[in-house]
């Protein structure tokens, strides 16, 4: 057991802990929120430079024996999420110095932020279907206390909803999970992928695949799981929000991706075409969604769920040029959408709202804000060269090399829709004339601080993924291949002995 | 002892996708409740239904379900209970400050003009 290894879980744990102890001191509380985001940061770079390229990184808790006890195990794909999870995680924990209310503190926001990225980094971390299960429902119960932080009706009616659809989505997995443990007596996934496609009855591991496949749609929000997302996300704080749009959806995506490439990646036959259906649908209704809006919130939140359509596409495909496409995408989509959620709520310090109607002038007013909402917006639309160009161009030259003509041009007509709902964002809040000045009150120099230099990093990272693309192009493509070789994630937990001797004692 | 297993699995689940589907948040949460009862009961049951076998093996006996009663399944489902009875919990009090927050226990929030 790795020390290395069980950091990404460690150290959200202890500091969740440490700023619960901190409860009545709130500059303290503020400095181990960050000391420990920051740790979480370090520790995860250092993990991925560990794992990247080689075999995957595996632990076994209380050193069972692997199809037996509960193992964490971290691939190079394992190792971007948790490294970009870090990332995030200190990005926002800056922004919530800026941008926090006081009162926010004494709900428990640092706590719950750190539970929650105990939740996103044990279910990045975990080889194991239960565990994975079990670390949603850290992640589920954290979330729902951070967004209804501040106890308005809206955050609490749009909770009520979260947590409903949230928890019907966890009974199918359940479901899900006691069928493939009936069928072949082990839930590591590595074993699974090991037992899963000797099983005789093929009808009931499609059907598995089905239940998983709309539990973790509903945690991911594709189509046509995804009403809970506008609903509860708008209402959220922004930085909230913002950790939000970064991590939750996409774990919801890993938890996807990871399973349908192991587990059920042989049969491409049968869930490929339907995760293409899928990821087309999730495509179209979000962008179009977000065309219909006004509030820049609710514009943003609609484009989360546009954007898992194109992460869904490399699993669809399956194809390593595809699946590489996919990761970039995540990495490009996670730095961006959280940038885009951070910068609303500047734009809310700023302009007074989050309507567009009642925004304007901002360009005038205020022009870095308007530069730094620029680059992640038009890297959210796709614009050379910045980071959505490249991911975009991995995930339709996969779509165009596999034949799959329709996929690749909804892709495309949707990076323009896209297009189109950022412009909007940026005419109606920036362009045009402030409608009803207001006066403005300025922010201290710790807020204004916490509030820009998040943002700017981010930006500064949008911009060293465009221009720069060939050392995480090259770690995506690692990290597909990764995933497609799935001898190498087999051997790696189980062992190629102990593996053998399974199969011989197996009744 | 499996039909009537079956069968209560059938009726939880039904009676819980039926009042989830009803507009009052008390309806919903017990037909959260209901539904992982039925869920639980599901797990449970993958191990197998027998009576009077131990969930571990004598010595030299080969590790067939005929012999033994499985103790994963058992465990899943414990821990699958504490979890869910911690969501249950925190939805109540959700509920409750949503209650009072609409004074009206529709899930959204306020009465549908009829």
């Amino acid at each position: 057991m790795q020390p290395l290894l069980a950091s990404p879980l460690l150290i959200p744990l202890a500091t969740a802990a440490m700023t619960a102890l901190l409860w009545s001191r709130p500059v303290a509380q503020r400095v181990a929120s960050v000391a420990g985001a920051a740790a979480l940061s370090i520790a995860t770079i250092l993990l991925l430079l560990e794992v990247a390229g080689g075999p995957p990184l595996v632990g076994r808790m209380g050193n069972w024996p692997a199809p037996f006890g509960i193992v964490l195990v971290v691939d190079t794909f394992s190792a971007i999420m948790l490294a970009i999870a870090g990332l995030k995680a200190l990005a926002v924990a800056v922004y919530i110095l800026g941008s926090g209310r006081a009162s926010r503190d004494r709900r428990g926001l640092h706590p719950l932020f750190h539970g929650l990225l105990f939740g996103v980094c044990g279910a990045f971390a975990t080889g194991d279907l239960f565990n994975l299960y079990v670390w949603f429902e850290v992640m589920l119960i954290a979330s729902f206390g951070l967004l209804v932080l501040d106890g308005t009706r809206d955050q609490v009616e749009g909770g009520i909803k979260y947590v409903a659809l949230n928890l019907i989505g966890t009974s199918f997995f359940l479901i899900a999970v006691g069928l493939l443990y009936g069928l072949t007596g082990t839930l590591n996934l590595a074993d699974l992928a090991r037992t899963v496609p000797t099983v005789g009855n093929q009808g009931a591991v499609a059907a598995i695949g089905l239940l998983i496949l709309v539990a973790f749609g509903a945690k991911a929000a594709v189509f046509p799981l995804f009403s809970w997302l506008p609903a509860a996300y708008h209402t959220a704080s922004m930085p909230v929000a913002a950790i939000f749009a970064a991590l939750l959806t996409k774990v919801g995506v890993y938890a996807i991706i990871r399973v349908f490439t192991l587990v059920f990646g042989y049969d491409t036959g049968f869930f490929g075409p339907m995760l293409t259906v899928v990821a087309m649908a999730t495509m179209v209704t979000g962008v179009l969604g977000a065309a219909a809006h006004y509030d820049v919130r609710r514009i943003l939140s609609f484009h989360i769920i546009s954007q898992i359509g194109y992460m869904l596409v490399g699993v669809a495909l399956m194809t390593p040029l595809a699946l590489a496409g996919s990761i970039l995408y995540i990495v490009h989509h996670i730095v961006v959408k959280a940038n885009l959620f951070l910068i609303a709520g500047a734009i809310k310090r700023e302009g007074g709202s989050f309507a567009l109607g009642r925004l304007g002038g901002l360009w005038a007013a205020k022009p870095l804000l308007g530069l730094m909402f620029l680059i992640p917006a038009l890297s959210l639309a796709g614009l050379p060269p910045l980071s959505g160009f490249w991911g975009k161009l991995a995930v339709i030259r996969a779509g165009l090399e596999a034949e799959a003509w329709l996929l690749a041009g909804v892709a495309l007509i949707v990076g323009l829709l896209t297009l189109f709902s950022m412009v909007k964002i940026w005419n109606e809040a920036f362009w045009k004339p402030q409608p009803n000045p207001h006066p403005v009150i300025p922010l201290g120099r710790m807020a204004r601080f916490g509030t820009y230099a998040p943002i700017a990093v981010l930006c500064v990272l949008t911009m060293t993924i465009g221009l720069w693309t060939e050392p995480f192009a090259a770690l995506s493509v690692a990290a597909a291949e990764g995933l497609l070789d799935h001898d190498a994630y087999i051997a790696a937990v189980l062992g190629p002995v102990q593996a053998a001797t399974l199969t011989e004692t197996t009744p | 002892m499996e039909t009537i297993l079956a069968l209560a699995i059938g009726v939880l689940t039904g009676s819980g996708i039926w009042l989830l589907l009803r507009p009052r948040t008390f309806q919903v949460i017990i037909g959260l409740s209901l539904l992982s009862y039925a869920v639980n009961l599901f797990i449970f049951s993958t191990g197998g239904l027998r009576t009077g076998a131990a969930p571990i093996l004598e010595r030299g006996e080969a590790g067939s379900l005929a012999q033994y009663a499985d103790p994963v399944p058992q465990a899943l489902v414990l821990t699958a209970i504490v979890i869910s009875f911690a969501t249950t919990a925190l939805f109540l009090v959700v509920m409750l400050a949503a209650r009072g927050l609409t004074g009206s226990d529709h899930v959204d929030g306020k009465e549908q003009d009829s």
